[in-house]
């Protein structure tokens, strides 16, 4: 009588919050994370402070900065692989409409910071780029169209993320940034081919990746000049390709000592784009390694994870997000070492960066999430003898 | 409650007749049906995840030996790389007969902007107009902040220029090495030079182009890398060159005249020693051609070799010669010159009337234009034409500059008798100087014909007969006592026995008709004249002097002095030695050993 009066006493189903979320969350990635970060700060400390310099603030502002947004961002990350998957979901789709009308307002109300690109917004004490929001949740919106795609009588969930795909993809070329429409569209890709594309469809994307690059670089200057610059089998050691270049040579397998690298002198872009170089001239082979296994570790165990998930929407959007996070990574470091063509992208998580951290940190939340240890049916599968060791 | 058929009646209906719940059934299907395609997608999806991790283990590893590459690769020193090496640099230099530098290259640089690398856009602006008063401010600070990435500035500033730019201290402003053309002797030869400019234009180099003069003429050979840098020797000799253009220019000057040109030849190898047209310009700030002037008034008009003119009496020498090597007259033989000779409506007349019999002698020496008429009719059109033809008077002088091909000589279509006549004394006949030049070579020779050359000789030129060695011999006599006796007694300069003949040609009308008051008055001859070296031409454009109280126009009182002393100036500069005479007073005695 009591409860049909009051309500149900609420009670807990389960375990409590954290200590459920401690056991099934994959705690090693965070670790990692943690790793990066910290690195970030490490850098930090030698490749802000020459930025800092030039603007005229103290040493070390872009430190402090980064540690408030890091730690920020960390907070952040952990808050939201607490959260349940519908509810980051639903936050998701609609993160995903806000993200495209931020996009489509930019030409308006967004600044260029005088770098040829409209990216941001300027809210005064930081920038906003929304298309590092937009990421994320463009990822979820896709994985959960894709996953609704196979349910039988499903929506043509395929159709409608590649239409969102390309709407984005467009949107990020008019800025222009194709770094991030790239890494949008590789993204749905890698999400679609884990959602069960087929085989002749793969290769036709192929084709059509090829084509459309080839577009780019004959009809946008800004874009061929960097493929142009990959190309040329000589470095002018005058760019910035050829600065990185020489601060890894510099840097050798122990680096020249902690401050007395030069790199982060001569690149205007040092504390983001190439913050690599910097790791590698002042702590030399030895740091960059350490990164590139932290990045790797981060990647591989959520796939790994993932392997064993039953709900397609769970796999697909986990999927997106870590190779996402892993290949932004790599094509940051690549460009560096010039395995890819010059495109402006950050490392995430050590590179200097406000906004893009916080995105960054809820990217990985949500990823930490999707990967966390879940009931998987794993009797049934051992009755109908489709269980995998 | 109507229920839309899901499925075949006949699955319903044994259903219902087990007691069963269709729908649940159907639910149980399909969850079944579900449950089979996620096992199939996760079974697919753990294969493709395995196929992604691959990847992506590949890649970073990819990243990570790359970086061990390079980390372990030998550092590079920074060197700038040439990006416009496609341009050929280091035009070869040209110098004179004897090595001296008539044009090279000095090294200056070029000033450009790259305004995305500018720290302070105004404060650049404002440096650069205080170091280039020319340029304007606000101009340079739209610029500046404007759209544009690059800006050239200046295409050539000097090292003090430089400098000053540097102490403005903006990285945004930047120098390219050029190349330029430098004439260190100024106006010296400035129209056998003529001059350069750039062409395509690179921020790290320039090419540099001929754009007239023998720059032009060769520009192939002085760009061509394979030479090496070897120079391009001419046949002038800078020090002479010097001299007579000084002469040239004090003459013009005491004569008032409006131009002069001169042109000194070797009468054996055909190479120009001197060619000299005034007024002239610094090749180095080559002047823009004035648009609608009359180009034969522009400095950039070379009057010894573009410059076609009536030159008159100085022709007379060529009949001469060619009735001595036809025989029809001997330097001995008396010619009537009985004045006026009518031809027709046409009258010939002479300066001052010397009598009614001359020799051929005094015909040249006098300089009678009647005696000259009646050896040409003896001659004759056809053999007239065919002479002066030998000599070259009738195609554009084959001299080495772009300008000589132009210069194609003016002749009567219509050759006939009278034009036979008055070409006699070089009047219906229009050519260069260096024309003349040449064929008073010819004669000075000893009657080969030889090609006028810019390029240093190494040694004689087998020209083609035109005069048999005796009839040329006479001509020089003849032109000797011109000088000894006649017209151009003001050009027998003590030492060096000049030989030659005057030329005072009234100057064409635009219209139609001749002035009465302005003429061309020349002096072709050679020196020295008992063993010829040098033939020599110089021309006086419209020179008036007063003269025993008398306003003077003729050579003899305009062309000849000048020539004197250009002839005392470069005949030791051209290592020609003096006859001396011994003094009558001086008594030698040959000691006896």
């Amino acid at each position: 009588m009591t409860e049909m009066v009051y309500g149900a006493v609420p009670r807990q189903s389960g375990d409590a919050i954290l200590p459920k979320w401690w056991r099934t969350v994959d705690l090693l990635s965070i670790a990692c994370v943690l790793g990066l970060f910290a690195i970030g700060l490490l850098l930090a400390l030698a490749a802000s402070v020459p930025l800092a310099e030039r603007n005229g603030f103290g040493d070390y502002h872009y430190v402090q900065r980064q540690m408030v947004f890091g730690v920020t961002a960390i907070i952040v990350m952990l808050i939201v692989s607490m959260l349940s998957l519908t509810l980051i979901r639903r936050l998701a789709v609609l993160g995903c409409g806000i993200g495209i009308l931020a996009l489509l307002l930019l030409p308006v109300l967004g600044t260029d910071f005088g770098k040829g690109a409209t990216r941001w917004y300027s809210l005064g004490f930081a920038s906003v780029q929304p298309s590092e929001f937009l990421k994320p949740c463009f990822v979820v919106t896709a994985a959960w169209l894709l996953a609704a795609s196979q349910q039988i009588n499903g929506p043509p969930g395929r159709l409608w993320s590649f239409v969102l795909c390309m709407l984005i993809a467009a949107l990020l070329i008019i800025q222009p940034d194709f770094g991030q429409a790239c890494l949008v569209i590789a993204a749905w890709a890698i999400m679609y081919f884990i959602g069960g594309a087929p085989m002749l469809l793969l290769v036709i994307m192929a084709g059509l990746v090829v084509l459309g690059g080839t577009l780019a670089y004959t009809h946008s200057e800004h874009f061929a000049r960097r493929i142009d610059g990959y190309l040329s089998t000589e470095i002018d050691p005058t760019t910035q390709i050829g600065y990185a270049t020489n601060a890894i040579r510099e840097g050798g397998l122990f680096g020249v000592g902690i401050g007395g690298g030069q790199v982060k002198f001569w690149l205007p872009d040092a504390h983001t784009d190439f913050i690599i170089a910097v790791a590698a001239e002042e702590y030399g082979l030895v740091l960059v390694v350490a990164i590139i296994l932290l990045f790797a570790t981060v990647v591989i165990r959520s796939l790994s994870r993932l392997m064993k998930e039953r709900d397609a929407f769970h796999r697909i959007a986990g999927t997106g997000l870590a190779c996402m996070f892993g290949l932004q990574a790599f094509i940051n470091m690549g460009v560096a070492v010039r395995l890819l063509p010059a495109k402006g992208m950050t490392l995430p998580f050590v590179s200097y960066g406000g906004s893009s951290l916080i995105a960054g940190g809820i990217a990985l939340g949500v990823l930490f999430a999707m990967t966390r240890r879940r009931p998987q049916g794993r009797y049934h599968d051992f009755m109908t003898g489709t269980a995998r060791a | 409650m109507i229920r839309t058929p899901l499925r075949p009646l006949a699955h319903v209906l044994p259903a219902r007749a087990r007691q069963e719940d269709p729908d649940s059934v159907m639910r149980h299907n399909l969850r079944q049906r579900h449950d089979q395609m996620e096992i199939a997608a996760r079974q697919m999806a753990e294969s493709r995840l395995l196929v992604l991790i691959v990847f992506i283990v590949a890649a970073f590893a990819a990243v990570a030996v790359r970086m061990a590459n390079l980390a372990h690769s030998d550092g590079q020193e920074p060197t700038q790389q040439i990006a416009a090496a496609a341009i050929a640099q280091s035009r070869a230099d040209i110098t004179d007969r004897h090595g001296r530098i008539l044009a090279t290259n000095f090294e200056t640089h070029s000033l450009y902007a790259q305004p995305p690398d500018m720290v302070d856009p105004a404060a650049a602006a404002r440096g650069l107009v205080q170091v280039f008063p020319d340029l304007d401010e606000a101009r340079l600070l739209r610029d500046f902040t404007g759209k544009r990435k690059f800006i050239w500035i200046k295409r050539r500033i000097s090292p003090e220029q430089m400098q000053a730019v540097h102490d403005i201290g903006d990285p945004g402003l930047r120098f390219g090495p050029r190349e330029m053309r430098l004439y260190p002797n100024g106006s010296v030869a400035s129209h056998v030079l003529g001059g350069a400019s750039f062409g395509k234009e690179g921020v790290n180099a320039a090419e540099v182009l001929g754009v007239a003069g023998v720059e032009k003429h060769f520009d192939a050979f002085l760009r061509d890398p394979a030479q090496n840098g070897r120079p391009l020797q001419l046949s002038l000799d800078l020090t002479v060159q010097a001299a007579t253009e000084e002469v040239l220019a004090g003459g013009m000057a005491v004569m008032n005249a409006e131009g002069a040109s001169a042109v000194v030849m070797d009468i054996h190898t055909g190479e120009v020693v001197a060619i000299a047209s005034l007024p002239d310009f610094d090749p180095n700030d080559r002047p823009r051609p004035a648009l609608g002037d009359d180009p034969s008034i522009s400095p950039l008009f070379n009057r010894a070799v573009q410059g076609v003119y009536e030159l008159g009496s100085v022709f007379k020498i060529f009949t001469a010669a060619q009735a001595m090597d036809l025989g029809l007259a001997a330097p001995e033989t008396e010619i009537d010159t009985t004045g006026p000779l009518r031809w027709g409506r046409f009258k010939i007349n002479d300066f001052r009337h010397y009598g009614n019999r001359m020799s051929v002698t005094k015909i040249i020496e006098k300089s009678s234009n009647i005696g000259t008429a009646r050896l040409a009719q003896q001659i004759g059109a056809v053999r007239q034409k065919n002479f002066l033809e030998s000599l070259g008077l009738f195609d554009p002088t084959p001299l080495e500059l772009t300008e000589a091909g132009g210069s194609d000589p003016l002749i009567q279509k219509n050759w006939s008798e009278l034009t036979t006549m008055t070409v006699s004394y070089g009047h219906g006949i229009s050519v260069s100087p260096m024309h003349l030049a040449a064929g008073y070579a010819a004669i000075a020779n000893g009657g080969r014909m030889i090609r006028p050359t810019l390029l240093k000789q190494s040694g004689p030129q087998e020209g083609v007969r035109v005069l048999s060695e005796r009839a040329a011999a006479e001509a020089r006599m003849m032109l000797r006592r011109v000088v000894s006796e006649g017209t151009a007694s003001m050009v027998n300069v003590k030492g060096y026995s000049v030989a030659g003949k005057t030329g005072t040609a009234d100057k064409p009308r635009a219209r139609g008709g001749y002035y009465e008051d302005k003429v061309l008055s020349s002096f072709a001859g050679l020196f020295p004249a008992h063993d010829p070296a040098y033939a020599i031409v110089v021309t006086l454009d419209e020179p008036e002097i007063m003269g025993l109280g008398e306003l003077r126009r003729t050579a003899g009182w305009t062309a000849v002095p000048v020539t004197g002393e250009l002839i005392r100036r470069i005949a030791p500069l051209l290592g020609v030695r003096p006859l001396i005479e011994p003094d009558e007073r001086i008594a030698i005695t040959q000691a006896s050993n």
